[in-house]
């Protein structure tokens, strides 16, 4: 009694989709690619450029004036340990990415996050849509972004933006219209336009939740970074990739100890800027 | 207070529903159906029907019901922070609900400063900031609003806490900074939406003087929400009383009181609390016996005695009052043999205007319990109140 019901192809339907999408638009993805690796290489070489010590110490001052001396002692002796254990360059290439990422999620996220706010209907949209962005796993963002951009660090910067910017929308959208109603009201009241109302009222006011989205944002793109070692991206996730294909658990783990080292200090700084800017 | 005043705004036919078919009830609200029956039938309320009033130029009308009145809603259609169903407000000839979006936010600027039940204050500026919102969105330049916010917060008696964040003030003094964020903004109609109803009684009382002073001073027309009728009593030039939307009566606080427009406004008026409306007037004794200040002791004393009085107040040739003498103290000046008693006077007696609330006499009989003195504009004495005249004068009138 068997019915034969016909399987939907929707696999097929979306490789076919990314099909034409690489077929057309791969010069644009290409260029956008090539501007992402300057940009990339950039701020990589900078950062390498910089002798251990130096950027030890410009990262522990800025502990140090954001958060407090407590912090400060904890970067100088996180990153020695990352330096003692040789995953300097290694945790350099995954913070550029981070950074990179971060920028790039930030500054697509907070206007949409604002447009959503404002307008319900864009709302009832964008939210299935991060729901969607947020529970695919993230893996699966790696496979499209080899057609588009290539292997390598492009592309992990890609995957890294889609699966770390929903935190950062959310946040920007549930932090404007959380002020307060009466609020809103007196700013209307007073004759202010909408983006004197914005801009004066309900930005200010929404800073501390979207600055905890953007610190959402930093440590899901820092794990998707690891993750992205599979297509080919530098960094810490990269030897933890090949500690598992040479079965060394203990080079995993001391990379695994950096990642940690360097989620704990980006979590601690961007948590001390939301805490200076509510006081 | 009906003859012909200038009118501010004036309110024609305003009506607001809430819902998405408003027309439809509107029609059942003329065919003569109320606001539950519409409800029902409709699923829309009500909220505002058919009003019709004026706001006079310089006048502090008070709108007053009870919650779900419809009296916030109305507070906001003036300002279209609610937009309305039907009817016309007009300021200045313009009609407010008709006005564009542009029009709109030029009128609120020009027209309308609000003051708010919970201050709504803006947390993240300071106290002077939060003075200076309303000019500067107007694009006023710097110089100018910190000089004019300045001088609102000085109005209200906050000079000194410019550099304050809202947070680290009083409830009292949040709502002076939601004042004068108001005030600065030189408006020619100030709302007060439940201004003073999260404030304790005792501050709340200030507050309501302070207002009265501000508008004797500055003569702003100003409308003020309350459910509370003692602070419409007290502060209103003219009442209007809303009840599911609907005007149940308009007038100045004594036509209230002595002419009830039906049963509801009545039921309202037995829970006023009589000793506000009692005045030291209903009170006050005549004054049996003065001195004169060029008397000796022993004439006070004397006059005293014959009136079985313990003090006397003293009076200068044209009758006005200049002191209070008791009679240990004349006692003492006639031993000490002194000629006159005018360095006798004691200090610490009160005296009131005839009109002065009942309610505000008992705090004035201080342990000594001397009379407090009646006196006119011209400081003659008009009569004494006793603290057993008060107590009798609010028990009879408990008991009617």
């Amino acid at each position: 009694m068997a019915i034969e019901i016909p399987r939907i192809e929707l696999g097929d339907w979306i490789e076919s989709g990314l099909d034409y999408l690489t077929g057309n638009y791969s010069g644009i993805t290409r260029g956008i690619s090539e501007i992402t690796q300057t940009g990339i290489n950039g701020l990589n070489d900078l950062l390498m450029w910089l002798p251990e010590w130096g950027l030890m110490g410009l990262i522990a001052l800025l502990c140090w004036r954001m958060s407090g001396l407590r912090l400060g002692i904890g970067a100088v002796l996180g990153l020695s340990l990352i330096w003692n254990l040789d995953l300097w360059d290694p945790m350099i290439e995954s913070l550029t990415l981070v950074v990179i990422a971060t920028l790039v999620a930030v500054v697509i996220a907070i206007p949409v996050g604002i447009a959503s706010a404002l307008s319900e209907r864009l709302y009832r949209v964008i939210m299935p849509v991060l729901d969607f962005m947020q529970t695919m796993p993230a893996f699966v963002y790696l496979i499209p972004a080899i057609p588009f951009f290539g292997i390598g660090s492009v592309s992990a910067i890609f995957a890294t933006v889609i699966f770390s910017m929903p935190p950062a929308i959310r946040f920007t959208t549930l932090g404007i219209r959380q002020v307060p109603k009466d609020l809103i009201e007196a700013a209307d009241a007073f004759g202010s336009t909408t983006s004197q109302k914005l801009f004066k009222v309900q930005l200010p006011l929404s800073l501390p939740t979207v600055m905890a989205g953007i610190n959402q944002t930093i440590m899901l793109a820092l794990s998707m970074v690891v993750i992205a070692a599979m297509i080919g991206a530098d960094g810490l996730g990269n030897e933890v990739w090949r500690a598992i294909q040479r079965l060394r658990p203990g080079d995993g783990f001391e990379a695994g100890i950096a990642v940690v080292i360097l989620a704990m200090l980006l979590d601690r700084l961007t948590q001390s800027f939301r805490k200076t800017r509510k006081s | 207070m009906s003859e012909k005043r200038p009118v501010k705004i004036q309110v024609r036919g305003l009506s607001k529903v809430f819902g998405n078919q408003p027309m439809k009830a509107l029609e059942l609200r003329n065919q003569g159906l109320k606001r539950p029956e519409i409800l029902e039938k409709t699923g829309q309320t009500l909220g505002l029907s058919n009003l019709d009033f004026d706001v006079y130029e310089g006048e502090l009308l008070v709108i007053m019901g009870l919650s779900g009145s419809g009296k916030s809603t109305l507070i906001r259609c003036l300002n279209r922070l609610i937009d309305t169903t039907e009817g016309s407000i007009i300021i200045d000839d313009e009609n407010i609900p008709t006005l564009s979006t542009k029009e709109l936010l030029e009128c609120r600027r020009r027209h309308f400063s609000m003051v708010f039940q919970n201050f709504a204050l803006f947390p993240h500026r300071t106290v002077q900031q939060n003075a200076e919102y309303g000019l500067e969105i107007r694009g006023i330049d710097k110089a100018e609003r910190t000089q004019t916010a300045r001088n609102s917060l000085k109005q209200v008696g906050l000079d000194g806490w410019e550099d304050a964040m809202p947070s680290q003030l009083s409830g009292g003094m949040q709502q002076r900074v939601g004042l004068a964020r108001a005030l600065a903004n030189d408006s020619s109609v100030l709302l007060m939406d439940e201004a003073f109803s999260a404030l304790d009684p005792l501050i709340r009382k200030d507050m309501q003087q302070e207002l009265l002073e501000l508008q004797h001073r500055m003569k702003k027309t100003t409308v003020f929400i309350t459910h509370d009728l003692d602070e419409a009593l007290n502060i209103g030039d003219r009442i209007i009383l809303l009840k599911d939307g609907e005007i149940v009566q308009i007038g100045t606080p004594e036509e209230i009181l002595t002419a009830p427009a039906d049963e509801y406004v009545e039921r309202f008026i037995e829970g006023v609390d009589m000793s506000r409306i009692l005045t030291a007037r209903h009170a006050m004794r005549p004054v049996r016996a003065t001195a004169r200040e060029d008397d000796g002791p022993r004439t006070a004393l004397r006059k005293m005695s014959e009136n079985g009085l313990d003090s006397i107040y003293v009076t200068s040739r044209d009758r006005k009052l200049v002191g209070l003498i008791d009679a240990e103290t004349a006692e003492r000046a006639v031993k000490e043999g002194q000629q006159t008693i005018d360095a006798l006077f004691i200090q610490d007696f009160r005296s009131v205007a005839p009109d002065e609330p009942m309610h505000n006499l008992f705090a004035m009989f201080n342990d000594k319990s001397f009379p407090i003195a009646v006196i006119d504009d011209e400081r003659r004495l008009l009569g004494v109140v006793v603290k057993g005249a008060v107590l009798a004068e609010l028990a009879e009138a408990g008991d009617n």
